[in-house]
């Protein structure tokens, strides 16, 4: 089976590989690279689960073919941290009791950096459109819009 | 047989390799071609994609507006000289699906998606495309009935002339969850007036039949006449001819073919 | 925020809690901040091969032959699993606990009951190969008449939807084709009362839809264990279960879960597991098995679809004094739980409300539908959904409060429930108190002073003279049996004790099993 060399950046780091054709990038990032941090939870656009930031814009992976990203930036939820400092988001999240079985809170927190990285300073409508592509099944979302918010008016001092 | 990826330069070759093979299916945002070879559909063994920067061009300063089929919805957002196509570039998706699904993609999106092909059905659009035997234009509605033979061909954009007035074009989608969700249905109406006549009514529906469809015996209440109640009246009960809508999680064929007078009565009447 | 109402019972605890009323970090929100809680699917193992199954395109149907010779040739498949490698292929979750008989094969041979049912599982090297086989098994169906209504599948004639179960009902204490609570004389007791109200209710089969998809991993360890990745909500249930269908000492397997994407009931069926460790023991490799979202959407057990049909008397002065339910849970074409949710159910139709006669039957009925399964209080959300809006129906009758209507009906402490068990820490009436008090909702003075601690017991403990329906002896217990079932005959239950009426205070037998399964408290 021939496969394509695809070479792009990781959270800051060059990675490079081969993919099998119609690899999606979900599969490259966890079963290539080892980054499980996105996760799998529909294959179809519906859950967001998989979301990442491809040269800073909010993507989902497993609807990206991942050659396309070749020569590109890829960021995921773990590339978020700062060394062992958790960025203000994921502090957030942790004190607003933003996650429960934490499973949707990846794609979460990334749709949640690609609002703040443009829009600092967010009213509840724009965070309740901002993960409006995101489905979480069990906080009701209440807490995670106030994650987003509290993170977003404490100042942002990192970023 | 493992799925092969042929990107191509120009659109000629990609329009050739499209029609040239049955299981080849064009990749544009990844949201329709992606989500089947995730599903397992084995239907699709090649996917093509071509790289020619026209393919994702905005042209809006003249008269008539060009949209190339690679354009996402969040670049339509992000165009000012498109605001009235902002009410449906921002019904689809969220952030994420809007940063992938394009214009071109749009048109072959089943129900209950496609809500973007909705409005362009009632501006009137022409799709350009480029078949193995060469580029032609294709008056929309005629590409939606044929849409399933459509596949092996490459969409390349997608132009229509810019409504009169802002108030001319309206758009209003039905979901049940908001801001993002499937459409219930999908409702664009485009009422050029001639004074006080409605002159060209256009009044498109999605999710009441497999493809995006013109509602023409509403078009027909409203042709030459005034926007007055009993128009509207006229055109909200006449809005169900024609339809064929299929039952769904969403809402059932009985259900969607009760509101879409109503939803059509308010969208004329400026309702919320 | 959540505000702890100190000054109700204040008698009754310590009020220096220590954790009650605090926030406290759940102990796992480092690793869901950080993307770094390990999931079942987070494991990438050395040659993993990748499992799917073929699913039955018919609700009810004959497999006259399945043919999966070509599927077998093609590329990449490692494996193609039917029915016949599989050690036990015939299971009911509840035979751990000696509850039912074993009613489900693992893949079906003769016979498929529900649309999606596993028939055939191919072991491929990518889910693409595996995707590619699939569509090269070669089936043919002989459909039958299916039924999908929980009423016309117990009508005389209908399709038999699982020969272990002829009547398309479940089999309480191997006699019964139903649930029954019988508490007074509702019949007569409706014949005087002033109003009788009769409704019907309905719920649909209602999706889990967990964000991430049931699946497991299972690769062959050291020493002939297996390792095993599970998105299980019931790790050792699913350990059992494993080790009875593949006819190995439960020892056989290391069972690695409890961080679940997402469950909500609908990751208790060991859905996935048994096929998948059965594929990592027929290759020798990794095998991963994971349902697609459409898979779990379509063919997940959901929560069950409940009819429910209530009869109530009542009293000008508002008091309920005859409540007559007949309800249908709707199973699927399997058990799994919802033998357990029909009791569950039959526990619940009095409400919390103090009735001198109630008179419940309810059935766990067999349908070509998609098997149900637990969910977030299986078994009484639809109930008490019913039971509240026939409340407030009772009270519009009457023309009472509907809050006033509750606190006078509701259990006070003392009371005999219709489970022939005294009523205790009951505190109904305080809740609606607060209820109304947090919603501006005005209610009577009298209303106001009403306490769950007062006015118990007495006549409202006493227990109505309950006829004896005559009880036709039971037929043999159905073991009409069909050749894809290799297992020995269900182990049969202890003999049961006859059911109506139960001696009070005697836990059901039921009851005691499944609290020990399910930690159901009880106060």
């Amino acid at each position: 089976m021939a496969k394509t060399a695809l070479q792009f950046r990781h959270n800051g780091r060059d990675v490079a590989m081969f993919v099998d054709g119609g690899t999606n990038l979900l599969v490259a990032l966890r079963e290539l690279i080892g980054d499980m941090t996105p996760k799998f939870g529909c294959g179809q656009g519906g859950c967001g689960t998989c979301s990442v930031l491809i040269d800073g814009e909010l993507h989902l992976s497993c609807l990206t073919l991942a050659e396309t990203v070749a020569g590109r930036s890829v960021e995921t939820l773990d590339g978020m941290k700062d060394g062992p400092d958790l960025h203000p988001l994921q502090r957030a999240f942790a004190d607003n009791f933003a996650a429960q079985c934490g499973y949707c809170t990846p794609g979460m927190l990334m749709a949640a950096k690609a609002l703040l990285d443009r829009n600092p300073q967010p009213s509840r409508a724009e965070v309740v459109e901002a993960i409006s592509g995101n489905i979480c099944r069990c906080t009701g979302y209440e807490p995670i819009i106030n994650a987003v918010l509290s993170a977003a008016s404490g100042g942002r001092a990192r970023a | 047989m493992p799925v092969t990826v042929k990107t191509f330069t120009s659109t000629s070759d990609a329009a050739a390799a499209l029609s040239s093979d049955r299981s080849a299916r064009y990749l544009g945002g990844g949201t329709l071609v992606m989500r089947a070879l995730n599903e397992g559909d084995i239907s699709i063994s090649t996917v093509v994609r071509a790289s020619d920067q026209a393919m994702t061009r905005i042209d809006a300063t003249g008269s008539r507006t060009i949209l190339g089929a690679g354009v996402t919805f969040a670049r339509i957002l992000a165009e000012r000289d498109l605001a009235f196509l902002h009410a449906p570039a921002r019904s689809i998706g969220g952030p994420a699906v809007r940063n992938m699904g394009t214009v071109g993609g749009n048109l072959f999106a089943p129900v209950p998606y496609g809500d973007f092909t909705v409005a362009m059905l009632a501006l009137d659009a022409m799709v350009s495309v480029q078949g193995g035997l060469g580029g032609r234009e294709i008056p929309i509605d005629e590409f939606l009935q044929s849409r399933d033979r459509q596949t092996g061909a490459l969409v390349l954009a997608i132009s229509f002339a810019k409504p009169g007035s802002a108030d001319a074009f309206r758009y209003r989608k039905v979901a049940r969850i908001k801001p993002k969700g499937g459409a219930v249905i999908t409702l664009a109406t485009h009422l050029p007036m001639n004074g006080s006549r409605i002159v060209g009514a256009r009044i498109a529906l999605g999710s009441m039949a497999p493809t995006p469809i013109r509602a023409r015996a509403a078009e027909r209440a409203l042709e030459g006449r005034s926007l007055d109640t009993s128009t509207i009246n006229a055109a909200a009960a006449a809005a169900v001819e024609g339809t064929l809508p299929g039952d769904n999680a969403l809402a059932s064929a009985w259900y969607r073919r009760e509101i879409v007078g109503v939803h059509l009565r308010r969208l004329l009447s400026g309702q919320e | 925020m959540l505000e702890l109402r100190k000054d109700i019972f204040a008698d009754e605890r310590d009020d220096n809690l220590k954790e009650i009323g605090k926030g406290t970090q759940r102990q796992d929100m480092l690793g869901h901040v950080t993307g770094t809680s390990p999931y079942f699917d987070d494991h990438k193992l050395q040659g993993m091969l990748h499992l799917k199954v073929v699913r039955s395109a018919h609700s009810h149907a004959r497999l006259r032959r399945v043919d999966t010779s070509e599927a077998e040739r093609s590329q990449g498949v490692r494996r193609v699993i039917r029915g016949s490698d599989v050690p036990r292929n015939l299971n009911t979750l509840l035979s751990l606990i000696n509850f039912g008989k074993d009613d489900e094969p693992s893949l079906a041979v003769d016979k498929v009951r529900y649309k999606g049912e596993p028939i055939v599982a191919i072991v491929a090297d990518s889910p693409r190969e595996a995707h590619e086989a699939i569509a090269k098994v070669k089936i043919d169906y002989e459909p039958l008449p299916a039924v999908f209504d929980v009423e016309d599948a117990l009508k005389p004639g209908a399709p038999v939807v699982n020969e272990v179960y002829p009547k398309n009902t479940f089999t309480y204490h191997e006699t019964y084709d139903r649930q029954q609570l019988r508490f007074g004389d509702a019949d007569r007791a409706l014949a005087s009362a002033d109003h009788v109200l009769e409704q019907r209710y309905q719920m649909s089969p209602i999706e889990h839809a967990p964000t991430e998809t049931n699946g497991s991993i299972a690769a062959p360890d050291t020493n002939g264990r297996y390792l095993v990745y599970t998105s299980t909500q019931a790790l050792f249930f699913s350990v059992d279960t494993c080790a009875k269908i593949l006819d190995v000492p439960s020892n056989t397997f290391h069972f690695i879960g409890g961080t679940v994407g997402g469950g909500f009931g609908g990751k208790v069926d060991t859905l996935t597991e048994p096929l998948c460790i059965l594929g990592a023991m027929l290759t020798g490799r990794p095998v991963r098995y994971v349902f697609g979202r459409e898979e779990e959407m379509q063919y997940g057990p959901p929560r069950g679809a409940e009819r429910i049909y209530i009869k109530d008397g009542v009293m000008h002065d508002g008091r309920v004094v005859a409540r007559k339910v007949r309800a249908y849970f709707d199973s699927g074409a399997y058990t799994r739980l919802s033998s357990y949710a029909a009791v569950k159910c039959a526990a619940h139709l009095p409400g919390p409300y103090t009735i001198p006669n109630v008179h419940g039957d309810v059935y766990c009925v067999f349908t070509n539908r998609t098997p149900a399964t637990a969910m977030r209080g299986f078994g009484v959300t639809a109930m008490d959904f019913a039971i509240e809006c026939q409340m407030d129906k009772l009270a519009h009758l009457v023309g009472m409060d509907p809050m006033e209507f509750r606190i006078l009906n509701a259990y006070r402490d003392g009371d005999m429930k219709a489970h022939r068990r005294e009523a205790k820490n009951t505190a109904l009436i305080e809740c609606v108190q607060v209820a109304a008090e947090k919603a501006k909702w005005p209610i009577r003075d009298e209303f106001k002073r009403m306490s769950s601690r007062k006015d118990g017991g007495g006549v409202r403990a006493a227990v109505t003279p309950t006829p004896r329906e005559t009880h036709t002896p039971p037929t043999t217990p159905s073991q009409q049996r069909t050749t894809y079932d290799r297992a020995p005959a269900a182990t049969r239950e202890p003999p049961p004790s006859p059911p109506p009426p139960p001696r009070p205070a005697a836990p059901s037998h039921g009851a005691t099993r499944f609290s020990s399964v399910f930690g159901t408290r009880r106060r």
